[in-house]
């Protein structure tokens, strides 16, 4: 039993915060107010090797493991959850499903460009009418000749209209159910595939979030990725791993909201002494911490066992639930230690509360969690 | 050879364009007190093309005598020319101690010399004393950032050698009545001794300086009252070598530049120096200065908050302090 | 082209405090940095890596855990790292270091030695220069651009009022000031390498020629008499006075910390 970081990851972790502290975190107010995406931070997280962490080198990647990727989004998500999260739905969302289903052919021409952070990556599952019911699709592919024809609408889709390249959920057979579900690889520029509307939205207001529209979309047979039929496999496999992604940057988000609220605390003064010396202030923080460290725990844990080919899917589902939950309690503990200054904009803790509410949604919600979870348990 | 044999007090006089930098009579003036209470010689050692004319304004500055070795190839400075020239003279003459201004020219020209004459250097020196019991040099210097001083003394060699920055000693009136004596030797240099080939010289004024790089900042708050009272903090500024910055209010209120706010929202500075003129402290503000070295805040009210991250408080107004602070300053200058 | 650049680890002395009751240096927790003027030294080297091809190796002399610093050089794209640490080093002032880190240089191939000008936990810019003495090089300090012309280097060599453009032939040393670039971050790739690919030299005593005599505290010319902290900073004080007085009490509180 072990809980040190390895020297590698103690090393990671000091590039990881000079990057976030110079790159990301003077950024990170702008990209909210401007809901603008950031392109030349993604530049730059390509350059340093962060858009393909946990993919072995072989395939353009930096072969770290996912302890090495989980807190890479735990520390940018620390001051900016929008550049976590296009991280983290690129990697583990797109990157990921490739090398773990993909060909060698769909591995040499996606994977490679997607790890070297020369392609950006998205994943597209959800649906107006299938949401927690993954299973109610109703985007179409058809078979025809050497072509899958795609038909349908996809909604909420991180990185749309940015991506290159997206992993698309649709039925191949509507009769089989959750068993005529196929996953597929569409480029961008593909023919019928068009980006909708994008989303005004509470918080990660930099990244994209959009519509997807497949109009008779055209796209090889060769881009179907694992064995038709399989696809809703692939999808809850790849979101499993991408729960370790978000639990990161909820984590992140709950450790940037407390070391603002420490810094503050220690200088802002009422009643004459710092609100650090008051008992109510001390408590607060106290509880933060410790259910961070617990979400650490559980983040790592079931980054550590993805890593380790050891049975990681409640581990995710638990650490997200956890992580989320407790960057929403973090960050609205943070604002109210802040006061009246916590709910302006003038201080992040305002930001990084309206950022953390997503984390609780998306990649199944807290309740979708416990019903994994459950399932482990009564299985 | 014994460490005795070495006397005098030495200063090199470094010239650009055949003027003399201040920090070189700055150190004249510290050299006079360390030659008086040694019992010896001042020594000023000046190299150039054609600068023997200046030489007596060093004898003004208490020098007793002036070495001056004149050659075209040390019209401008190059490392091993002036390297090659120092080194000679040290070891003819034998000083016991030699002084340099800690410039882009002395941090260069001293480690090579203390380097090939086999001696000790110490660099910024703040002060410089004499033990009494041992006549040993006591150099004292900043080190970390700022955050220790450490007293270096170099027992064994000799010359004791040491650079010292500008503005940190104090030069003596100028006395046309002194008297000494020009020795002038020659360089011995040959062109095979240039091994640096100077392609142009380009002479530049300073850029705008930021306020994070300033080391004396005079702030202004919305207790200023009028955007015209900043022109009273520039000169402030002015006289103390520094920036003025402001806080957030004065930065919206437009009496002063957004790449001069001091705070949360703007930068965050740790100047020597922080004079705080009507400005309340409010948190935000307080954050982004309260690592200043030295706080001096002036405000009206006396339960302003920016009093408690202060070092020196006045609770007064800052029309009137700051003038007074300026003509004090100007007073001290000409007493000197 | 062999290049060596000569780093030092330091405390980052932005981070360090002083306890404000017993005025001493808190040290914990302050984390350790390559020095930045050398980290652009190392920038300019692997720049010229990039541009022409060049062997980066990065030198220090510390105690063992300057390793990190050689594995984070290691890791921004040097080639080879060299860690001198040996009781015997330690105590060394500028020139005992230098005399010290030449006597290392020598058994390198080399064209060109980078270190930084000065280093911010002892700010002396004394070492490059002395190294260069020692090996009878040509040397040109405060460097802030760099461009190779055949085997020759064009530097711009700074100064307070201006700056000479200069032309040296190599082998020479040149230090570097942090305003030449801004040095790249670590990759994640990079740091993988460093430390499952590459590997640090450790050179002691026994693996350079040099005169004991030159080395650690005993060769070194200058000691530390004393050190000490500035004190501990004293509780503010509130003065209700004139203007004039005002004024007289802020220029003695400048008098006495130095500013005037």
């Amino acid at each position: 039993m072990n809980f040190n970081l390895s020297k590698e990851h103690v090393m990671l972790q000091k590039m990881y915060r000079e990057f976030t502290e110079k790159e990301v975190k003077p950024y990170a107010e702008e990209v909210d107010e401007r809901e603008e995406f950031p392109v030349e931070t993604v530049k730059k997280l390509s350059r340093y090797g962060f858009m393909g962490i946990p993919i072995p080198k072989e395939y353009g990647g930096a072969g770290g493991d996912n302890i090495a990727y989980a807190m890479a989004v735990e520390e940018l998500s620390k001051a900016c959850a929008t550049t976590g999260v296009i991280v983290s739905a690129h990697t583990s969302l797109c990157a990921v499903p490739i090398l773990e289903f993909g060909t060698e052919e769909q591995k040499q021409k996606y994977l490679v460009p997607l790890a070297k952070g020369e392609k950006l990556g998205a994943f597209g599952l959800t649906e107006p009418n299938a949401g927690t019911d993954a299973s109610a699709q109703q985007t179409t592919a058809i078979l025809d000749g050497d072509n899958y024809i795609l038909n349908g609408t996809k909604i909420f889709i991180t990185n749309a209209g940015y991506a290159d390249i997206y992993i698309i959920m649709a039925m191949t057979d509507k009769s089989q159910g959750t068993r005529g579900i196929s996953a597929f690889i569409v480029e961008a520029e593909t023919e019928g595939f068009t980006v909708g509307k994008k989303e005004a939205k509470l918080g990660i207001k930099g990244s994209a979030t959009c519509e997807l529209i497949f109009e008779n979309c055209r796209i090889p047979k060769a881009n179907l990725l694992g064995k038709v039929g399989k696809g809703f496999g692939i999808a809850m496999k790849t979101l499993d791993g991408g729960r370790i992604g978000i639990a990161a940057q909820a984590l992140g988000i709950a450790q940037g909201a407390l070391d603002e609220t420490i810094g503050y605390v220690r200088e802002r003064r009422q009643f004459g002494k710092p609100l650090s010396y008051f008992q109510n202030t001390q408590f607060q923080l106290a509880d933060m911490h410790t259910k961070i460290e617990a979400s650490r725990m559980l983040v790592y844990k079931a980054a550590f066992n993805k890593s380790n080919n050891m049975p990681y899917s409640m581990e995710a589902a638990m650490a997200k639930l956890y992580a989320a939950e407790t960057a929403m309690e973090v960050t609205t503990k943070a604002v109210q230690l802040h006061g009246g200054y916590g709910y302006t904009r003038e201080y992040p803790v305002e930001r990084m509360m309206r950022d953390a509410k997503i984390t609780e949604i998306y990649e199944g919600t807290s309740e979708v969690q416990k019903m994994v979870i459950s399932a482990h348990l009564l299985k | 050879m014994a460490i005795s044999e070495y006397k005098g007090v030495w200063v090199f006089a470094e010239q650009r364009g055949g003027e003399i930098l201040n920090v070189s009579l700055e150190l004249l003036g510290k050299g006079r007190e360390l030659a008086d209470s040694l019992g010896t010689k001042l020594t000023a050692v000046l190299l150039g093309d054609q600068v023997k004319d200046i030489a007596s304004e060093l004898i003004h500055y208490g020098a007793d005598e002036v070495i001056v070795v004149e050659d075209k190839l040390l019209k401008v400075y190059m490392t091993e020319t002036y390297t090659k020239v120092m080194t000679k003279v040290i070891n003819e003459r034998k000083p016991d101690i030699i002084l340099m201004g800690a410039t882009a020219i002395g941090r260069d020209l001293a480690p090579r010399v203390s380097a090939r004459i086999h001696t000790g250097l110490t660099a910024d020196c703040t002060s410089l004393e004499i033990e009494e019991d041992t006549k040993n040099l006591l150099m004292t210097r900043p080190a970390f950032g700022g955050n220790i001083m450490a007293t270096i003394i170099c027992p064994d060699h000799k010359p004791q050698m040491s650079t010292v920055r500008p503005g940190v000693m104090v030069k003596m009136e100028r006395d046309e009545c002194r008297s000494g004596e020009i020795i002038e030797l020659s360089s011995e240099l040959t062109e095979k001794d240039v091994n640096v080939e100077i392609i142009e010289i380009v002479k530049e004024e300073k850029a705008k300086m930021k306020i994070e790089e300033a080391e004396v900042l005079v702030s202004g708050g919305r207790g200023l009252g009028k955007k015209e009272n900043f022109a009273t903090l520039e000169l402030l500024a002015k006289e103390l070598g520094g920036l003025v910055s402001g806080s957030r209010a004065v930065v919206d209120a437009g009496w002063i530049d957004r790449d001069y706010q001091v705070g949360q929202t703007g930068k965050t500075v740790r100047p020597n120096l922080y004079i705080a003129c009507g400005i309340s402290g409010a948190i935000q503000h307080v954050t982004g200065m309260e690592d200043s070295d030295l706080i001096i805040a002036i405000n009206k009210n006396s339960t302003a908050p920016i009093f408690e991250v202060a070092d020196v408080g006045i609770v007064g107004d800052v029309e009137k302090v700051i003038p007074a602070v300026i003509e004090e300053l100007k007073a001290l200058k000409e007493a000197k | 082209m062999n290049i060596i650049v000569c780093i030092k680890q330091v405390p980052d002395t932005t981070e360090v405090r002083l306890d404000p009751v017993t005025g001493t240096l808190i040290r914990d927790g302050v984390p350790s940095i390559i020095n930045p003027d050398d980290k652009s030294g190392l920038e300019a080297a692997l720049k010229l890596k990039e541009e022409m091809g060049a062997k980066v190796t990065v030198l220090t002399m510390g105690p063992p855990q300057a390793e990190v610093a050689l594995r984070e050089a290691l890791a921004m794209g040097a080639d080879r790292g060299i860690l001198l640490t040996d009781r015997a080093f330690a105590g060394a002032d500028t020139w005992a270091t230098s005399c010290t880190l030449a006597a290392a240089i020598r058994k390198i191939d080399y064209d060109l030695i980078i270190a930084g000008r000065q280093a911010i936990d002892g700010d002396t810019a004394q070492v490059g220069p002395q190294i260069a003495e020692h090996l009878g090089l040509p040397q040109v300090s405060y460097v802030e651009d760099l461009k190779t012309e055949g085997d020759k280097l064009i530097l711009k060599r700074m100064f307070e009022d201006g700056y000479h453009l200069v032309r040296v032939n190599t082998p020479c040393l040149i230090t570097t000031l942090k305003e030449m670039n801004e040095p790249r971050y670590m990759s994640v790739m990079g740091i993988l390498d460093a430390y499952r690919e590459k590997e640090v030299e450790v050179w002691g005593l026994k693996d350079i020629e040099i005169d004991s005599g030159n080395l650690g505290l005993q060769g070194s010319p200058t000691k530390v008499k004393k050190s000490f902290t500035k004190g501990a900073k004293t509780a503010g004080k509130l003065y209700e006075v004139d203007s004039k007085e005002a004024a007289k009490i802020i220029v003695e509180k400048l008098k006495e910390k130095y500013i005037i």
